[in-house]
């Protein structure tokens, strides 16, 4: 396959912003997969470290990155209730503003995650970045605020004691975010110049830390909502509902979509075909064997990369959901893996960072760098660089 | 309330010469406007599109609207705390990149007003400490007993710090007195637990429900039905008035109300001791009656992993159905209006069908206290239980 087939794969995704960009939770198609121009760094070693900057606060989010600037969220106090949102440098990592705001909804969560556990999000002039407090705060690139929403303060029963963690997606003018949890429960569409309500719908009431992830092509982008009780697609602008997947699905690892396909963890992963046109979906096959973890599976073309709750990594065809090769790595891992056309990249909660080579027959771990900190957020990528955080610090890797 | 006068050593330590706040005030066309549309943002997106463009006029502002738009914050509610801290921020940012650093007497005589919203008196340390990190060293021992949390949990740190260094030291008669006034002053669950450890290890004990003001002795009523979750929205006779003596027919039979008397230091109220058996899917009533010494604002702040609502004076403060996410001290806060006299509070826990070892417990954890997490104690509040003690049939 590669990076050509890659290519004309890609023209079947929604338009979004510049190819360099990481502009939400695993990248700008919410595959895991970087542009096809992106090269990433070669290996993960000491070597390949460009930078790393201390951090004030906890976090799981990933770091996007528009342009030359490098936006993270972390979470910090007794309470965890001071929430910062921090812009760095790409090129040396220097932080370039930090805006903190407080937690205006509840801040507990489970030990292991914090309040920072969503990653933000861009459209590329704006940065909205939420909590699990569900706070939600719109800057532009220079750290300027646009306007605040406190979700939990507008909707009282709207948080999970054991935190929340679903990272939200911009299409067009609507931010997007699933609010998901035993109580009251709802996915919304804000209006990005604003913060306002364009749409508000119920979901189940059961908790859920997936994440929505868009689907289709430019223009016609369906955001697929992802639960329990399977996988509902609806207008990104109205909220309106196109077609609804009803055979359950994971609560932690999301899906991921390739042109019109959804693959998804549902009933070990199910690859099903949803249209903006209405249609019923149409299941193309189901891997009962291929259980994604914690970690979301990886789309890329023609294959797909599943690591399941052991930490075997699984290459499988995208045809059939065949098992192409395995190869085990060193975990265990709560982060998703994220990859170019040729090299897998994951961190596992001890802190190792694994660089996989993708190019041969089978996969092969060609690089590793131990980090020495608990690593628990998904990695992001942006021309030869990857970024990937702790509750300490965010490193670069690629020169 | 705050006593004042601790303050006097840190307003020595600065000199500072407080002046009048008004006449600080130098600020950009449209100032007073902008700031008056950044208070006025709420629920739901109100004013924000009206607020972002005030807030550009705010930003734009001068170190000389620190103290006016920190004053600000004592009206604003949450959301618009942010808007005005996020201004702030962005004046200091500005200021500091230019090489100018806010007035520390200023900020040091808006600290010192202990009447000003404690989010903002936090912010006005935080500067000091950015200018002026020795000055603000020197002023946390006397935030100690300070009305603004976060100001007096670095003063209790302060303080953890001389008793262990006294431990240290062989001076354990001064370190027991000084951890002891340090777990009096704290208020953050995390450092009165570690107090408490230290305390204990040391052979002396701390009144733990007496210092958060938990809640001890109950009347308990149980069990209703809660089959298939239906028991949450179900309005049961404990809803509609209180009758002690009263009999009613419950999910397995007759039931009356009976003692429910927690000892646990965290003030943990446990139905599980009525019923052994770990029963599920049931509902249960807790009532309880609160002698105030005065009519004044309050909190309930509740730790509980079962669903459930609470009624205070027969008026519903709130309900929640979640079950078994996690439960932790003050997982819930709840303004209340105390009343003088007999407060009637009445606690409804539901438990689920859920069969995993951790799902067993039904109980809640609940205390009565102010804004600040200080304790308020009923005048009919009975001794602390001793530990062991059991539930009364």
């Amino acid at each position: 396959m590669h990076s050509r087939s890659l290519a004309l794969l890609l023209l079947l995704v929604p338009a979004l912003p510049a190819s360099a960009d990481w502009p939400n939770f695993r990248g700008p198609h919410g595959t895991g997969i970087a542009e096809d121009g992106a090269t990433g760094p070669a290996a993960l070693t000491e070597e390949t470290l460009a930078w790393s900057s201390d951090l004030p606060g906890r976090g799981l989010s990933s770091p996007i990155v528009v342009g030359d600037r490098v936006f993270l969220t972390c979470s910090s106090g007794p309470l965890q209730d001071r929430l910062h949102l921090i812009c760095f440098a790409a090129a040396d990592g220097k932080k370039l503003w930090h805006r903190e705001f407080w937690a205006t909804g509840r801040t507990m969560t489970h030990e292991k995650t914090c309040v920072a556990a969503p990653t933000p999000a861009s459209d590329g002039k704006r940065v909205f970045a939420i909590y699990s407090s569900n706070d939600v705060f719109c800057t532009d690139l220079e750290g300027n605020l646009l306007w605040t929403r406190g979700l939990t303060y507008d909707y009282p029963n709207a948080s999970n004691s054991l935190g929340m963690a679903s990272s939200p997606v911009v299409i067009d003018d609507t931010f997007v975010a699933q609010i998901e949890n035993d109580s009251e429960s709802f996915a919304v569409g804000l209006d990005v110049r604003t913060g306002a309500n364009k749409w508000k719908i119920d979901r189940p009431k059961a908790a859920n830390w997936t994440s929505p992830i868009v689907v289709g092509p430019a223009g016609q982008e369906i955001v697929a909502l992802q639960s329990s009780k399977g996988i509902l697609g609806v207008v990104a602008s109205t909220g309106s509902e196109v077609w609804n997947y009803t055979e359950g699905a994971a609560t932690m690892a999301s899906s991921a979509a390739f042109g019109d396909i959804i693959y998804a963890p549902s009933n070990g992963l199910t690859a099903f075909k949803a249209t903006a046109n209405g249609a019923a979906v149409e299941q193309l096959w189901r891997q009962s064997e291929q259980r994604p973890g914690t970690g979301s599976p990886l789309v890329s073309g023609n294959k797909g990369y599943v690591i399941n709750g052991a930490g075997v990594l699984n290459a499988i065809s995208l045809k059939d959901g065949e098992r192409l090769w395995r190869i085990r790595l060193k975990g265990p891992f709560s982060s998703s893996p994220i990859a170019t056309a040729s090299h897998l990249y994951v961190f596992s909660e001890p802190g190792i960072g694994q660089c996989v080579d993708l190019t041969g027959a089978e996969g092969v771990v060609t690089s590793e760098v131990d980090l020495k900190e608990t690593i628990l957020g998904t990695p992001s990528l942006s021309g030869n660089a990857v970024y990937v955080r702790s509750d300490k610090h965010l490193w670069r890797f690629g020169k | 309330m705050m006593p004042r006068r601790v303050f006097l050593p840190a307003i020595l330590i600065l000199t500072s010469v407080c002046l009048s706040l008004s006449a600080l005030r130098a600020a950009p066309d449209g100032f007073d406007q902008a700031l008056t549309t950044l208070l006025a943002v709420g629920p739901e997106a109100k004013g924000n599109a009206e607020a972002s463009s005030a807030w550009k006029v705010v930003a734009s502002a001068d170190s000389e609207s620190l103290i006016p738009l920190l004053e600000a914050m004592g009206e604003a509610n949450p959301l618009a705390l942010n808007w005005i801290r996020s201004a702030l921020e962005t004046i200091v940012d500005r200021d500091l990149a230019a090489g100018k650093s806010p007035s520390v007497d200023t900020l040091g005589g808006f600290l010192f007003e202990v009447t000003q919203n404690p989010r903002a008196r936090r912010f006005a340390f935080e500067l000091i400490q950015r200018s002026a990190p020795n000055a603000a060293e020197k002023l946390i021992p006397g935030l100690l007993n300070d009305p603004a949390v976060e100001l007096r949990r670095d003063a209790v740190a302060w303080l953890t710090k001389q008793a262990a260094e006294a431990k240290t030291a062989g001076d354990e008669a001064a370190a027991g007195l000084l951890y002891e006034q340090a777990i009096r002053s704290a208020r953050d669950v995390d450092q009165i637990k570690e107090l408490n450890a230290t305390l204990t290890k040391m052979g002396r004990t701390v009144d733990l429900p007496r210092h958060f003001g938990f809640l001890m002795e109950w009347k308990a009523l149980a069990p209703f039905d809660n089959t298939g979750r239906a028991g949450f929205d179900t309005v049961n006779p404990p809803e509609t008035g209180i009758q002690l003596d009263a009999k009613y027919p419950g999910k397995n039979g007759e039931i009356g109300w009976q003692d429910l008397v927690s000892s646990d230091p965290y003030g943990m109220v446990d139905f599980n001791k009525l019923f052994p058996d770990l029963i599920k899917e049931v509902t249960g009533y807790a009532y309880t009656e609160f002698d105030s010494a005065e009519t004044r604002p309050a909190e309930l702040r509740l730790g509980c992993k079962n669903a459930w609502k609470i009624w205070v004076n027969g008026k519903l403060i709130f309900g929640r159905d979640e079950y078994h996410r996690g439960a932790r001290v003050d997982q819930y806060r709840m303004p209340i209006d105390l009343q003088k006299g007999k407060n009637t509070i009445l606690v409804k826990l539901c438990q689920n069908e859920q069969k995993e070892t951790w799902t067993v417990e039904w109980q809640f954890q609940l205390r009565v206290c102010d804004s600040t997490g200080t304790a308020i104690l009923a005048r009919n509040r009975p001794p602390t239980p001793p530990l062991g003690a059991v539930a009364k049939k």
